[in-house]
């Protein structure tokens, strides 16, 4: 048996650690890169005070690592997000921000755009892969209320539901993609995601989903929490399961979309983060769901830094570095974190 | 007057009708257990009176037809715990009798300090206090119990619908859950409908027994009437013997060998 009694933290004091995380991991970003920026005129900089950094240096800091800081903070928070409403809608810690067709129809959006809308510039992949995973969850959604006979029943069969329509969008996707090998390149780099080329405008645009969905889920905490002891009790104590469970998909798939628009797919932070927030502030989503979305803005912005500075001048993709940097962390922070009695 | 009163009800689950033509009532503050074997409609009846499942004929909560309550209004009426619980096993006890307070939420709203007072009495009531702070993964069969209890009574009910509360549990704390149970019913004056699978303690317990067989009322009243030799031996096909009590002694045809 296993238990991590003790260690929990506090709110208030939980709450400081996101933050602090939050706000260190945009400092270290900003700090670090091919361009040597002085530490304390930066910081003076980014509190817009006096500051000693030449008009390069300020747009080096404003116009390149700013964005790219505040992109990826916002792409972190929303997959974090979205993983962990996902979590407690499904009532299992193992589902991800991209499952349910969220990153297969995404995938199959961004391939259908750059095989098919090359003419129309690079302002179309971001577009259909906003629409893609939302009609993937749409598809999933609908496909698993014909198959569990009732809408938002049967968190299992929406699951499988899920499995099966990503399948198949990414089966459409691989037959595209065998039949024109020249968009491979483009389109994998596109699947592995990134943040390079980040901008301003990105954020902005993104901004009013990411608002919306950010806030409906987060007002929903205490309704997952009620989840959580089944539908059945949940009905019992006045829930509407199925209806709860439809806003927090939507919500969830929206806050996903808008990310994947801007990033690419990501895999991995909308399991990893609300895991290690649970394992150090509890499991009530009242407190899952916020810390998620502050540590997730850190966890993403730091992945990031590693993403652009260890094979700098050249850069991973950022799924990569999530992966391979987050899986010993991950395991570290489980081991660290459970007594194991016998 | 009647806290419930079930009119020829039927209900249908995936084409089959598990209950048929059932027509009981218990008095306000009466303790009215179900009995009957597996598969009679037991948990069926007490999912409807919840209001979880459709159905025909008419259910009656306090002189409310059942169909015109909703959600948290039902909520706030009756407190259901069924057999097998879902315990999310990270949550604290603290946490869990909290959700008691549900019902009485708007929709954005979050428990407030009367909600923490009323569950922190709950907590105290059935002396779940003490380890308010510890995972209900880490928690015994009786704790369980209690701190289920504690929820349902956090969510201020007037009738209360416990399927097998003694499930699982040795015969002390069977007996001590059923008597804190008995205790919510006289001090509160809470309605008990529960399912109890064990006879002598179903009329120990329970003021008014209904036998369900095959969806339908076998046989009904005090438990005297219904706890007969006869009637469960044709009902369950069962050898026992009912002493006063009524006590129901399971027997063996062929004497013990060894």
């Amino acid at each position: 048996m296993t238990r991590a009694r003790g260690r929990r933290l506090p709110a208030a004091r939980a709450y400081g650690v996101a933050a602090a995380f939050l706000v260190a991991a945009t400092l270290v970003s900003a700090l670090v890169g091919a361009a040597d920026l002085n530490p304390l005129d930066t910081v003076t900089a980014l509190l817009h005070l006096p500051s000693g950094l030449s008009p390069l240096d300020r747009s080096v800091l404003f116009q390149i690592r700013l964005p790219r800081i505040v992109l990826g903070a916002l792409v972190g928070a929303l997959l974090s997000v979205a993983g962990a409403g996902y979590q407690g809608v499904f009532r299992n810690p193992l589902v991800d921000s991209g499952m349910l067709g969220a990153s297969a129809g995404a995938g199959l959006g961004a391939t259908l755009a750059i095989v098919y809308l090359a003419g129309l510039g690079p302002a179309a992949v971001p577009v259909a892969a906003f629409t893609g995973s939302l009609a993937g969850v749409a598809i999933a959604y609908l496909s698993g209320a014909v198959a569990s006979g009732a809408p938002g029943s049967g968190t299992t069969t929406l699951l499988l539901a899920g499995v099966a329509v990503g399948l198949f969008l990414t089966a459409v996707q691989t037959y595209l993609l065998q039949r024109s090998t020249q968009d491979l390149q483009q389109v994998y780099s596109w699947l592995l995601g990134s943040l390079s080329g980040a901008t301003w405008q990105q954020a902005a645009e993104i901004g009013p989903y990411s608002v919306v969905s950010v806030a409906v889920v987060l007002l929903h905490g205490r309704h997952l929490d009620v989840l959580s002891v089944g539908d059945e009790e949940a009905s019992a104590l006045g829930l509407h399961p199925a209806r709860t469970r439809l806003i927090v998909v939507a919500a969830c798939a929206l806050a996903a979309a808008s990310a994947v628009a801007v990033s690419g797919l990501i895999g991995f932070v909308g399991i990893v983060v609300p895991h290690v927030v649970r394992r150090l502030a509890g499991s009530s989503y009242r407190l899952v769901l916020p810390l998620s979305l502050l540590s997730g803005g850190g966890f993403l912005v730091l992945a990031d830094t590693l993403a652009r500075t260890v094979v700098s001048p050249a850069e991973l993709p950022i799924g990569v570095v999530t992966a391979l940097v987050g899986s010993p962390v991950f395991v570290w922070i489980l081991r660290s974190t459970h007594v194991v009695r016998t | 007057m009647s806290a419930i009163t079930i009119d020829d009800l039927s209900v249908d689950l995936d084409g089959v009708e598990v209950l048929r033509g059932v027509s009981c009532a218990v008095p306000a503050g009466g303790w009215l257990a179900l009995i009957g074997p597996n598969g009679a409609g037991k948990t069926t009846l007490l999912r409807a009176v919840a209001g979880l499942l459709p159905y025909r004929g008419t259910i009656g909560v306090n002189d409310t037809d059942l169909g015109a309550l909703r959600g948290r209004g039902r909520a706030r009426l009756i407190a259901y715990l069924p057999q097998i619980p879902v315990l999310p096993p990270d949550m604290t006890v603290r946490d869990y009798v909290l959700l008691g307070r549900t019902p009485y939420l708007g929709y954005l709203s979050t428990p407030g300090r009367s909600d923490r007072a009323k569950a922190d009495e709950a907590s105290e009531r059935l002396d779940v206090t003490r380890f308010a702070g510890r995972r209900l993964g880490s928690l015994s069969g009786g704790e369980r119990q209690r701190v289920r209890l504690a929820r349902a009574l956090a969510q201020e009910p007037r009738v209360l619908l416990l399927d097998e509360p003694a499930n699982d549990l040795d015969i002390g704390h069977q007996q001590q859950v059923l008597e804190l149970v008995d205790d919510l019913r006289r001090t509160r004056g809470v309605t008990v409908v529960s399912t109890l699978h064990d006879l002598t303690q179903a009329g120990q317990y329970g003021g008014h027994l209904v036998l369900l067989a095959e969806g339908r009322v076998e046989a009904s009243g005090a438990p005297a009437a219904v706890l007969t030799q006869d009637l469960i031996a044709r009902v369950y096909a069962a050898r026992v013997t009912v002493s006063p009590g009524p006590v129901v002694t399971p027997v063996r045809e062929q004497p013990k060998q060894h």
